[in-house]
């Protein structure tokens, strides 16, 4: 249908020209918002194609924890946006020619393409229609059952990246002070306490 | 007209490209080159669920959902690695990073 | 007994090598001895210096002031007394062993052959260490011995001050090894083992004051051009063993005879095995014994001490090219064109040295060009095949030219190492018995009738004389010349030296009689020039000959019969010529002693010519030297240098470098060239996928 095509073009334009801003920008701080926009639109194509969770998903993972991460990063890092480096344009030629090549054959692949005749036949988890489960319920029906192994290991990269990025980036500062519940529990009188006695109108 | 299956593709194949181009193309700094990378699996996502689509197989849809995961994991370490690296160095432009020339 | 005579001498110098060694070792302890006390202070100063040595303490003020004690002379080395008296025992042990072979041999008619060890034994060539007796063995044996062992008698006096005698005495007996397992050779390989091993030594004793580069150059002369020699040798024997298949002396004289008429395709040519084979032997004994063209070396080998010169270059190495063709004689018999060549190169010889030893004023030299010119008479007898009579001539030659040379050293020391005869002079009263020896051994070389020269050097005039090859009309002419040359010569060296003003007063008054042990050997000398002579005519030049010698030599068949009956006139023309020499030497210096430089001045072309010996040595030097060295330095520098260096090793590491430091541009370091060139490669990989993969 019309819409359905008119939506695809607007939601793919925006997405492959914020994509491109993503590089051009000269301030990091665009980069990530047209990053976050070129998730959007990709959302949106995601919505169209019919797999509305995985769209949802993108918003909340992408956008709102990986592209905020980016921009917590840029703001601690103090990056300076000025300076433009000349050398920028000395690549421009070959890469320029090495992302068309690259352009040029996936295009001709996905030209010349055409779907092998046994596929239909090696599916092996078809779409239930969309009457009967809505695609959350179908991908959690798969998800669940038949690829919970990966789904657990899945959990466990998030965990271990989690232990990763603590690891490397926490450090102890020697001023800040911290508690040591344990050690405040453990207290005895006899190590904290001491009774003197104090002469009247002498003081200590 | 009907947006078929190579439309997506093609817009996953551009978006790939620019990721590319993004990783070598910046002198800026190193950030950029993170960013390029989300784009790049930006760009393998739609491949997959655009084929999980045309294809009645939500195989891909799953796999695009734990690409995603080893997406945000990957960014998490990438940043945490950039940020003891400017601690140390003081700096993340792309051109100061030059502690592996043998 | 053979054995003994054979190896006591090689025994000898073991154990006074092991001495000279010992001593070396305490001498330098620790490491290689630096030159500091030895280049000044070597005992001897050096000997050819022909004007008046300046004394030893100027010299060692001006180039080491910081020696406090002048020209303080290296101590004697340890071990020297026994080293001399143990080689000189046993070198007359082996004398009088040879002795007495001689008569068991020569008189008693007991040849032998006596094996050793098998040398080699691979396919068709075996080659034994065998001693072959026979009487031209034994003449030579007796030859070797005597003159070796009086040689080393006489060195207990000469080199009574040098501090390396135990090196000495080693090397003159082992010499003396090399000699006599070359006379006693049963083939031509143990020959050759000989050959080298006394051009070997040769070239170790001249050079044995190793320290003066005049000596060290002499030596590596002596042995280069030995070598040029040797190269023909050495090819002669191949020619040998490939016409023949063995190079042992029976087989090859028993083949002698079949080979004649055969040829060998020799540089493009067809030629006659027989005469190539004579000729390239004969370019051996060419440079063994000095003769014309391969002389160079023997003027300069006079570098050696006195005794060594007697010994080496007197009567044993320079005569072993004579040996050598007497030894082939049935080869030279049945080559009758290389039998001329070698009678030509002789008397080519004889006369050349002649006219050179005519004007040198170095005492040694003349006496060196006189032995040059002898040996020219021995090849002489030996082209026209009477190879007993040139045996008869090295017998005399032996005792009369080491008598000479070994008097020549006695004065040498008794001028106190002056050797240039122009400073000598009016010595017979000082030195006497030197001066009567000289005058013994000078009438025996110029042919006095009763001396030995005069029965041997008379039988190879006569020999040329009758003799059937063509080149012996020549030999005849010219040996007859070299005749009055030879006694005008050897006159005036003795007038110069003994008769007359001195010259130099200060060591003319200094000048002594040699000690008994430098005399002994002169006397003994003495006695054998004239006993030599007429008692064992006979054997060597007379009706005896052939019975003497039997099968050791193979004569030309008619050759001494003739001898005897030849005109009156021309059996009394040497004798003749002697007088003449005699009297014209006699009138020049000591009638008229002005006369010589006249006609030195008169004739300034003619002696320029002869005392730079016909400059021989500057058209060698031109001709094969410079161009020698310059190929060689070429070879070094651009051959081995720029093009083995450049494109091997050197080339080859420098490539590395290079191809190194463009590759490690590469690794800038920087991590977008790198994720670059991962793009570049996948890229690439994709493109020859789709492209050349599964299409």
């Amino acid at each position: 249908m019309i819409l359905a095509a008119l939506f695809f073009y607007l939601f793919a334009g925006v997405c492959v020209a914020s994509a491109f801003m993503v590089i051009a920008a000269r301030n990091p701080v665009h980069s990530v918002l047209f990053l976050i926009l070129a998730f959007v639109n990709a959302s949106g194509l995601f919505v169209l194609l019919g797999a509305e969770f995985l769209a949802m998903i993108l918003i909340v993972v992408y956008v709102g924890a990986v592209a905020v991460l980016f921009l917590f990063v840029i703001m601690m890092l103090d990056v300076d946006f000025a300076e433009l480096r000349q050398g920028f344009l000395n690549y421009l030629p070959v890469g320029a020619l090495v992302g068309v090549i690259f352009l040029v054959e996936l295009l001709l692949v996905v030209g010349a393409w055409a779907i092998g005749p046994g596929i239909a036949k090696s599916i092996t988890a078809p779409i239930p229609p969309a009457e009967a489960y809505s695609n959350t319920e179908a991908l959690g029906l798969v998800l669940y059952t038949r690829y919970i192994y990966f789904f657990q290991i899945a959990g466990v990269v998030l965990l271990v990246a989690m232990i990763g990025a603590i690891v490397l980036t926490l450090r102890h500062k020697p001023q800040v002070r911290r508690q040591s519940i344990a050690d405040q529990v453990a207290r005895t009188p006899a190590t904290s306490v001491e009774l003197r006695q104090v002469r009247p109108g002498q003081g200590i | 007209m009907t947006i078929g299956l190579g439309h997506y593709l093609a817009v996953a194949a551009i978006l790939f490209t620019l990721g590319i181009l993004g990783i070598f193309l910046n002198r800026k700094n190193v950030i950029i080159i993170m960013m390029s990378i989300e784009l790049i699996l930006l760009a393998v996502n739609i491949n997959l669920v655009a084929f999980s689509t045309f294809l009645g197989d939500l195989v891909g849809q799953v796999f695009a959902l734990l690409v995603l995961t080893v997406a945000a994991a990957e960014a998490a370490i990438g940043l945490a690695i950039l940020v003891v690296y400017f601690r140390n160095r003081g700096s993340i432009a792309v051109e100061d990073i030059n502690l592996m020339k043998g | 007994m053979y054995q003994a005579i054979v190896f006591l001498p090689l025994l000898g110098c073991i154990v006074a090598g092991l001495i000279a060694l010992a001593g070396a070792r305490g001498r330098h302890p620790g490491g290689s001895p630096h030159a500091g006390p030895d280049d000044h202070a070597h005992g001897p100063t050096p000997e050819s210096r022909p004007h008046g040595a300046p004394s030893l303490s100027g010299h060692a003020a001006t180039i080491h002031p910081s020696h406090a004690e002048p020209a303080a002379p290296e101590p004697p080395a340890v071990g020297s007394r026994e080293a001399e008296l143990v080689t000189t025992a046993l070198l007359f042990a082996s004398m009088a062993l040879s002795w007495i072979a001689f008569f068991y041999v020569g008189f008693g008619h007991h040849e032998t052959r006596v094996p050793l060890l098998t040398w080699i034994s691979s396919g068709n060539l075996h080659i034994d260490w065998a001693l072959r007796v026979d009487t031209l063995t034994a003449v030579m044996l007796v030859v070797v011995t005597t003159v070796s062992a009086l040689v080393h008698l006489y060195s207990i006096g000469y080199m009574d001050d040098d501090p390396h005698r135990p090196r000495f005495f080693a090397y003159l007996s082992l010499f003396t090894f090399f000699m006599l397992m070359l006379v006693t050779a049963d083939n031509l390989a143990q020959l050759f083992f000989g050959w080298e091993g006394v051009g070997l030594m040769s070239y170790l004793l001249i050079g044995f004051w190793y320290q003066k580069p005049e000596a060290n150059a002499a030596a590596i002369k002596a042995f280069l051009v030995n070598r040029v020699g040797d190269f023909g040798f050495a090819l002669g024997i191949f020619a040998v063993f490939m016409m023949v298949g063995s190079i042992d002396f029976e087989t090859v004289f028993a083949q002698a005879p079949a080979l004649s008429g055969k040829t060998i395709h020799f540089l493009g040519h067809d030629v006659d095995a027989l005469t190539l084979i004579c000729l390239l032997l004969f370019m051996g004994a060419m440079g063994k014994s000095a003769q014309f063209l391969l002389h160079t070396w023997l003027p300069d080998a006079m570098e050696g001490p006195t005794p060594v010169s007697a010994l080496i270059h007197a009567a044993t190495m320079v005569t072993a090219g004579v040996f050598m063709v007497a030894r082939l004689s049935p080869l030279f018999e049945a080559a009758p064109t290389a039998a001329a060549f070698v009678t030509f190169v002789g008397a080519t010889t004889a006369f050349f040295a002649a006219t050179v030893g005519l004007v040198q004023n170095d005492i040694k030299r003349v006496v060196a060009y006189s032995t040059c010119s002898q040996l020219g008479y021995m090849f002489v007898a030996m082209g026209v095949g009477a190879y007993s009579v040139g045996m008869y001539h090295l017998f005399t030659h032996a005792f009369f030219k080491a008598l000479l040379f070994l008097g020549s050293g006695s004065v040498i020391r008794a001028m106190h190492h002056e050797q240039d005869m122009r400073l000598m002079g009016g010595l017979k009263d000082k030195i006497p018995l030197t001066y009567w020896t000289m005058v013994i051994g000078t009438l025996a070389l110029t042919g006095f009738p009763l001396t030995a020269g005069y029965y041997s050097k008379d039988a190879i005039i006569e020999a040329a004389y009758v003799g059937k090859n063509p080149m012996a009309l020549y030999g005849f002419i010219l040996t007859v010349v070299a005749a009055a040359l030879t006694a005008f010569y050897s006159w005036r060296l003795i007038f110069k030296t003994f008769h007359g003003e001195p010259h130099d007063r200060h060591h003319y008054e200094a000048a002594h009689e040699s000690p008994l042990v430098m005399l002994i050997p002169l006397i003994v000398l003495a006695a054998g020039c004239v006993l030599a002579g007429r008692p064992v005519y006979e054997f060597f030049a007379g009706h005896e000959a052939g019975e003497f010698f039997r099968e050791s030599l193979k004569m030309a068949p008619t050759i001494l019969e003739d001898m005897h009956h030849i005109p009156l006139l021309v059996a009394q023309l040497p004798t003749v010529m002697m007088l003449i020499g005699f009297a014209v030497a006699y009138q020049y210096y000591i009638r008229r002693p002005d006369l010589p430089e006249e006609l030195a001045r008169n004739q300034e072309l003619l002696y320029r010519f002869l005392l730079n010996k016909w400059y021989f040595d500057e058209i060698y030097d031109a001709l094969i030297v410079n161009p020698t060295k310059r190929l060689g330095y070429i070879l070094w520098k651009w051959g081995d240098g720029w093009v083995i260096d450049g494109f091997g090793p050197d080339g080859v590491s420098a490539r590395v470098l290079d191809v190194t430091r463009s590759v490690v541009r590469l690794q800038t370091g920087y991590l977008y060239h790198y994720a670059f060139a991962m793009l570049i490669g996948v890229a690439a990989l994709i493109t020859w996928f789709m492209f050349a993969g599964a299409h």
